[in-house]
């Protein structure tokens, strides 16, 4: 019987898998995507060589992870979609679906480890066929091969400057990028510089892929301030302003946009696991101890999920959440589990030291937050826009649930993925509110949408202490 | 609402507690009648039950000591935007309750027999071809149904909001985000504590719905009252198949499919709630008892996606009927414990709280629905 549910197969959850079924627990990983990796390593346990050249060069790393997982007893199930985590009387009771049918199981401990979303962009003409966000124009450059030629990329973030460099390597350079970090807060990053100098190898791999993007002669527009899409049916062009006031206009068809990561908080929010508002990443995240241990005993969340630090700090909190699991389970005692934690514990410091100088340098710009014009869509699933919103806000409505309520913003398939953070952005923007007072989305189960029809035929599991 | 300038302290007529459709239809009934009301809501207006229910307006199946209520509640949403000012979603359409044999059929044809005795002629069983035309997605085992015209559906959220700004409109105060916190009588006024202010009136009305059995025990009415979460599923888009609101006379089903193209269902089949941090958790189990009996009406529900299960927390008195009535203090009167089907009684009910606030006799028999029946009931 299963004592131990991961949810994710990116570098927390096979590191937590892993180390939990090497440690003796009878693990299941489920995952919803055909093969392991999360989105940082998509695709590269299978890839080919030649693909390989394009992804980045961890996939050492990857391989070896899955390789890791591939030795232990633990059973990985992809394709599976968790749509319930709740506390139930005897454990976590947790529903997926998996080939078209639903599966409920008690399960006594899980870790969640599902990662990181990207924030939402609301800009003009951002839901307009032809714009992507990067990450799922590297999802679909890594799991088909698929690349976007002649795409302009706008916004900021590591991932921005890495796709830029992984459609150079794949011989469709970008044809411009248009860099909406402004000049205060690279001003503001240069604080957290020194710290980040000791940890250099990342900050080298930046300044490497801006002498690519350079060198393939790329145009880098700096400190943009303005952007919008155009486009009736299709983007057609994209438009900008700088902070000098500078004003430019390419025609593109292809238009990938990104401002950053978010943890993906849509299941452990539904959970009822307390969140706390990170004012350095402006996002929620479960609140956690050192172990990743949540407001329930039996819950924890390993990697960006409980917030952002990146691949190599998650597959260290993996380690850590398992050493943690292991030792509630009473196969470590916790002096052991303390002395295994020492090296994660340590990897995961020395992966996260440029984290405030990123955070600082990334920080999205406000007006890329909550959206100036009032054509702007919000959320996407009902086509509710900013101009629709702000009347209902100044009419005294004071938090996302009230105004989901009166809007049906949030209502759609995507459970609020692509509209939360916006709406709740402009509730505190009009009210002068805090994040916290204004708060976020009450989540409902299912996380993901769910066929109807599998209720029927659905598969209760035996709970695992049942003999 | 007039404050004293020395004590900050404020005065009404009325004092109601519990900011959900009850509350809200009670205060605009006082407001037009020109009373100085205040309502006291612990959490949002519409936050709970009221706004989370299935939006069912129906007179189909009520029990019978609820079916006068029922009708004359009917007849005021047919006019509810004379009444609050805004159409409240409200659609009106027919309401089935489909039958899989002939027993649950005779038992359909007989209920309609008592009700034309009392007087009713709104329901009446259509046979199996009537059904299917009615009906064509319907599955062939659908042999004929218990069925109103008339009956609809309207937006539960849209239309409490509807109620609560046409009773502010009327001059009624509405405090969001006031728990009471302490509640007293002195002499013949209530004194009502909560974080933000205190409320004196001559009367006060429990409309604390899942909450109101703890209310009452304060102001000196034992009433027994257990908290559940009937639980909802809404679906993604899908093309228009059904008009009729649909029920089952043999299982827990309710089903309708709105102008947007999602499918709510429901049925009342219980989660678990937690009244006391306003939490509410899933049954899944009972999730599968009311999606399979959805599927056996209408079959091609199987391949559709469930984009959101919710519930929301809703008082249940033993009889599964209302308590309506005068509490044993004076100056209490109760409305609570509408057990998950409260919704469409409210616009009528509003006006029979605003009779007995002001101590005029309701023209309506209320005795089934008298605060102290279950105390009477218990064995001495």
């Amino acid at each position: 019987m299963t004592d131990l549910a991961v949810i994710g197969a990116g570098p927390a959850g096979l590191a937590a898998a892993a180390r939990a079924a090497e440690g003796g627990l009878d693990v299941l990983l489920l995952d919803e995507n055909p093969a392991p990796g999360g989105q940082v390593w998509r695709g590269m346990a299978e890839a080919s060589r030649a693909q390989l050249s394009t992804m980045a060069p961890d996939h050492a790393r990857a391989r070896a992870a899955v390789a890791r997982l591939r030795s232990t007893s633990a059973r990985y199930r992809p394709g599976a979609t968790v749509w319930q985590l709740a506390a139930s009387a005897r454990g976590i009771e947790l529903g997926h679906t998996a080939a078209g049918a639903v599966h409920l199981t008690e399960i006594p401990h899980v870790i969640v480890a599902t990662g990181a979303q990207e924030r939402p962009f609301p800009i003009p003409g951002w839901t307009l066929p032809g714009v992507l966000t990067a990450g799922g124009a590297q999802t679909l450059l890594k799991s088909s091969g698929l690349v976007a030629r002649d795409a302009v990329l706008a916004g900021t973030g590591p991932l921005l400057y890495l796709l830029a460099v992984q459609l150079i390597s794949a011989g469709a350079p970008p044809k411009a990028i248009l860099d909406t970090a402004s000049t205060a807060a690279r001003r503001r990053a240069l604080r957290h510089l020194p710290a980040a100098i000791l940890s250099p190898a990342p900050l080298l791999k930046g300044l490497a892929w801006r002498r690519q993007i350079r060198g393939a002669g790329v145009p880098h527009i700096e400190a943009v301030t303005s952007l919008a899409i155009e486009g009736e049916t299709e983007a057609t062009a994209i438009h900008w302003r700088t902070e000098a006031g500078e004003t430019g206009h390419l025609e593109a068809s292809h238009i990938l946009l990104h401002q950053g990561v978010v943890p993906s908080t849509n299941l452990t929010m539904a959970a009822g696991l307390d969140h706390e508002w990170d004012d350095a990443q402006l996002a929620w995240r479960p609140r956690t101890d050192r172990w990743g241990r949540t407001s329930h005993p039996a819950i924890h969340v390993a990697g960006d999920g409980a917030g952002i630090e990146g691949w190599e700090a998650a597959e260290a909190r993996g380690e850590i959440a398992a050493l943690d699991a292991l030792q509630a389970a009473g196969h470590l005692t916790e002096s052991a589990r303390d002395r295994a934690a020492e090296g994660p514990m340590r990897t995961r410091r020395t992966a996260t030291r440029l984290r405030p100088f990123l955070d600082a340098l990334y920080r999205p710009a406000t007006q890329f937050l909550v959206p100036e014009a009032p054509a702007t869509i919000v959320c996407r699933c009902e086509e509710i826009t900013a101009g629709e919103l702000a009347p209902l806000i100044a009419t005294g409505l004071r938090g996302p649930n009230q105004l989901k309520s009166f809007s049906r913003a949030g209502m759609g398939a995507c459970q609020g993925r692509f509209c939360g953070l916006t709406v709740q952005a402009m509730i505190s923007a009009a009210t002068g509110q805090s994040a916290v007072e204004t708060g976020y989305y009450r989540l409902r189960p299912p996380v993901k949408p769910v066929p109807l029809g599998a209720f029927a035929d659905m598969t209760v599991e035996e709970p695992a202490d049942a003999g | 609402m007039p404050a004293d300038r020395h004590t900050g302290r404020r005065t009404a007529d009325v004092v109601i507690i519990g900011g959900g459709i009850h509350g809200c239809s009670a205060a605009l009934h006082l407001a037009a009648r020109g009373y100085t009301v205040a309502v006291l809501e612990k959490d949002s207006i519409g936050r709970h039950a009221s706004g989370a229910n299935a939006g069912g307006v129906r007179r189909l199946g009520r029990a019978t000591a609820e079916v006068p209520l029922s009708v004359r509640a009917a007849a005021m949403w047919r006019e509810i935007e004379a009444l609050v000012h805004d159409h409240c979603g409200y659609r009106e359409s027919r309401y089935l309750k489909i039958g899989f044999t002939e027993d649950e059929l005779e038992s359909a044809h007989r209920r309609v027999r008592v009700l034309q005795q009392q007087g009713f002629s709104h329901e009446d069983v259509i046979d199996r071809a009537t059904l299917h035309d009615l009906l064509p997605a319907a599955a062939p085992g659908c042999l004929g149904a218990l069925h109103v015209a008339g009956d609809g559906y309207a937006q539960p959220y849209r239309t409490v909001q509807a109620f609560r700004r046409r009773a502010e409109a009327l001059g009624a105060r509405i405090e969001e985000g006031s728990p009471v916190q302490g509640i007293a009588q002195h002499g013949r006024t209530w004194r009502v504590t909560t974080p933000r202010m205190t409320v004196e009136a001559p009367v006060v009305v429990n409309a604390a719905g899942a909450w109101g059995g703890e209310l009452a025990a304060k102001l000196g009415d034992r009433i027994p009252l257990s908290a559940h979460a009937p639980m909802l599923a809404i679906t993604t888009r899908m093309a228009p198949f059904v008009e009729a609101v649909v029920g089952l006379l043999g299982d827990a089903l309710s089903l309708k499919q709105f102008e947007n193209g999602t499918v709510l269902i429901g049925g009342g089949v219980r989660g678990i709630a937690e009244s006391a941090t306003n939490r509410t958790h899933l049954d899944v189990a009972g999730l599968r008892r009311f999606l399979t009996a959805a599927t056996r009406v209408f079959p091609h529900l199987k391949g559709m996606q469930i984009n959101r299960f919710w519930a929301g927390i809703e008082g249940y008195t033993p009889d599964d009927l209302p308590v309506i009535g005068h509490g044993g203090a004076e100056g209490v009167v109760h409305s609570f414990g509408y057990s998950a089907h409260g919704f469409q009684l409210a616009p009528a009910a509003g006006a029979l709280v605003a009779d007995l606030a002001e101590g005029r006799s309701p023209d309506l028999d209320l005795i089934p629905f008298a605060p102290d029946r279950f105390a009477r009931a218990e064995p001495p």
